[in-house]
């Protein structure tokens, strides 16, 4: 069985609707305006457990919502 | 004779020292290699390789064991053929059977723009000193009659492809413990069930590492780990370009024919080699979401069994024996990232996503070589870290052999 997602417009859909998407997470520690861009460019937190992510409901309401999510299970 | 190779190596377990030149974290090919080439080339012996699990069990133990250079980037033909020349070398030189077979691999397209694509593939290898080769359909054929040059009734027709007859498969469990031994009997330490929970700092610098057995003092530490490097390297301060993304990877049951050529094909998504035990081992694309999840899933069988059957009909009368799962630590531009971090005394060899087993050799000879001499080798200057700030991606995707 596929999993299934509930979607606020669209009600409950097969996960394979969305595209996976991300929100750039420089940490606070990095101040200068170049090395914030390099990361919000290229790194990346790559969280192990919850996380909160964008999704792209491509194949429904065609919006981006926010999907927390726990990487390890 | 046993089967086992753990049952033939010779060496003891040691104690865990608080105290060592080099700590390598995760026992897997790269950190064992990397040990190894330490030992074996510089006579470096005062080395820790830390592993969570057992030797072997990450990524190394997981992989579907395909070793060729068939790359489309200069950079990476380099070093890759590198790694291609030592593995051919590592039989005779640990005196470890490591199942090393020299097989050559078909990497087929569908249409004009792959066929275009496989012919400066052979153009850019041979300038770099890969062996690959352009092939035409007809060519195909002979190399491996069980292709359907005609797949799907004509949609996925074999345009042609090129042919690496350099390309190889080798036991991989068979590797990770032939390194192991060849350090360990020269006196570096490898520690199994020891996890590495935390990093020893003095003001910005990388000292040592905290595990469950406790802290050891470094005089560098390198992190070899897999999917779950990020996760380290973030105790350092070290931001990574690198996603973790699942890949899964099935073996069906015993097929009475040989079948010599790895086969690939990036537009239909899979590979597929035979085992040594006569299994026919099959890969695809990664999982599309990052995640640590070490989960096998019925999508995947089913996505990746499709497009195989269609182009190598033979495989419909097999079933699957086994699938399994490993987390492979992706980097923005499909190539490693080897070298400095920017934080003294501690070093990544990373980013080794789904490419890390035929890379094993030669990753571990050159960081050896640059911890040894503390400079970059010339082979993996281009594979720093800092070509994401200096914005020299070494962006090879069509390579990696799955589709992302």
């Amino acid at each position: 069985m596929v999993l299934r997602l509930d979607c606020p417009h669209c009600g409950s859909r097969p996960v394979e609707e969305w595209v996976y998407g991300e929100v750039p997470d420089p940490p606070d520690y990095l101040t200068g305006a170049e090395e914030r861009d390099v990361d919000r460019g290229f790194m990346m937190s790559n969280t192990e457990g919850a996380r909160q992510e964008r999704w792209f409901h491509a194949g429904g309401c065609r919006r981006w919502q926010t999907i927390g999510r726990d990487t390890t299970v | 004779m046993n089967e086992f190779i753990e049952a033939q190596v010779s060496f003891g377990w040691e104690d865990l020292r608080s105290s060592y030149d080099v700590v390598i974290v995760g026992g897997g090919g790269h950190g064992l290699s990397t040990a190894y080439h330490l030992a074996t080339r510089h006579g470096i012996t005062n080395v820790a390789v830390l592993e969570r699990g057992y030797i072997g069990s990450g990524n190394s133990g997981r992989n579907t064991t395909i070793i060729r250079a068939n790359y489309g980037i200069p950079e990476a033909v380099r070093f890759y053929q590198r790694s291609v020349d030592l593995y051919s070398r590592l039989e005779e030189e640990t005196g470890r059977w490591i199942m090393h077979d020299r097989k050559g691999l078909l990497w087929l397209v569908h249409g004009t723009p792959g066929t275009r694509h496989e012919r400066a593939r052979s153009i850019v290898n041979q300038a770099f000193g890969a062996d690959t080769v352009y092939v035409t359909p007809e060519e195909v054929r002979q190399i491996c009659p069980d292709v359907d040059l005609n797949a799907g009734g004509g949609e996925f027709r074999v345009t042609g492809g090129s042919y690496s007859p350099h390309a190889a498969t080798a036991r991989h469990d068979r590797v990770v413990w032939a390194l192991a031994e060849g350090a360990m009997k020269r006196g570096v330490h490898v520690h199994q069930r020891a996890a590495v929970t935390g990093l020893l700092k003095s003001g910005d610098r990388v000292t040592g590492v905290l595990t469950d057995r406790g802290p050891v003092a470094a005089g560098v530490v390198v992190s070899a780990v897999g999917g779950h490097v990020s996760t380290l390297a973030a105790m350092a301060g070290v931001r990574l370009p690198i996603r973790t993304h699942p890949l899964q990877a099935f073996v069906t049951n015993h097929y009475a024919r040989s079948f010599r050529p790895i086969v690939a094909s990036a537009g239909m998504g899979f590979y597929v080699s035979q085992t040594p035990r006569g299994e026919m081992l099959l890969g695809s694309a990664i999982d599309r979401q990052p995640s640590y999840s070490y989960r096998s899933s019925y999508e995947f069988l089913s996505y990746c069994s499709l497009p195989a059957v269609t182009l190598l009909p033979f495989l419909r009368n097999l079933t699957i024996l086994r699938q399994w799962a490993g987390v492979c630590d992706m980097s923005v531009d499909m190539s490693p990232i080897m070298g400095y971090t920017g934080v003294d005394g501690f070093l990544v060899t990373t980013g080794w996503g789904t490419w890390g087993f035929k890379g094993i050799p030669a990753g571990g000879e050159q960081m050896a070589e640059l911890i040894a001499t503390d400079r970059t080798p010339e082979l993996i200057a281009p594979f720093s870290l800092n070509r994401f700030k200096e914005d020299r991606l070494l962006f090879d995707p069509g390579s990696t052999g799955t589709t992302h």
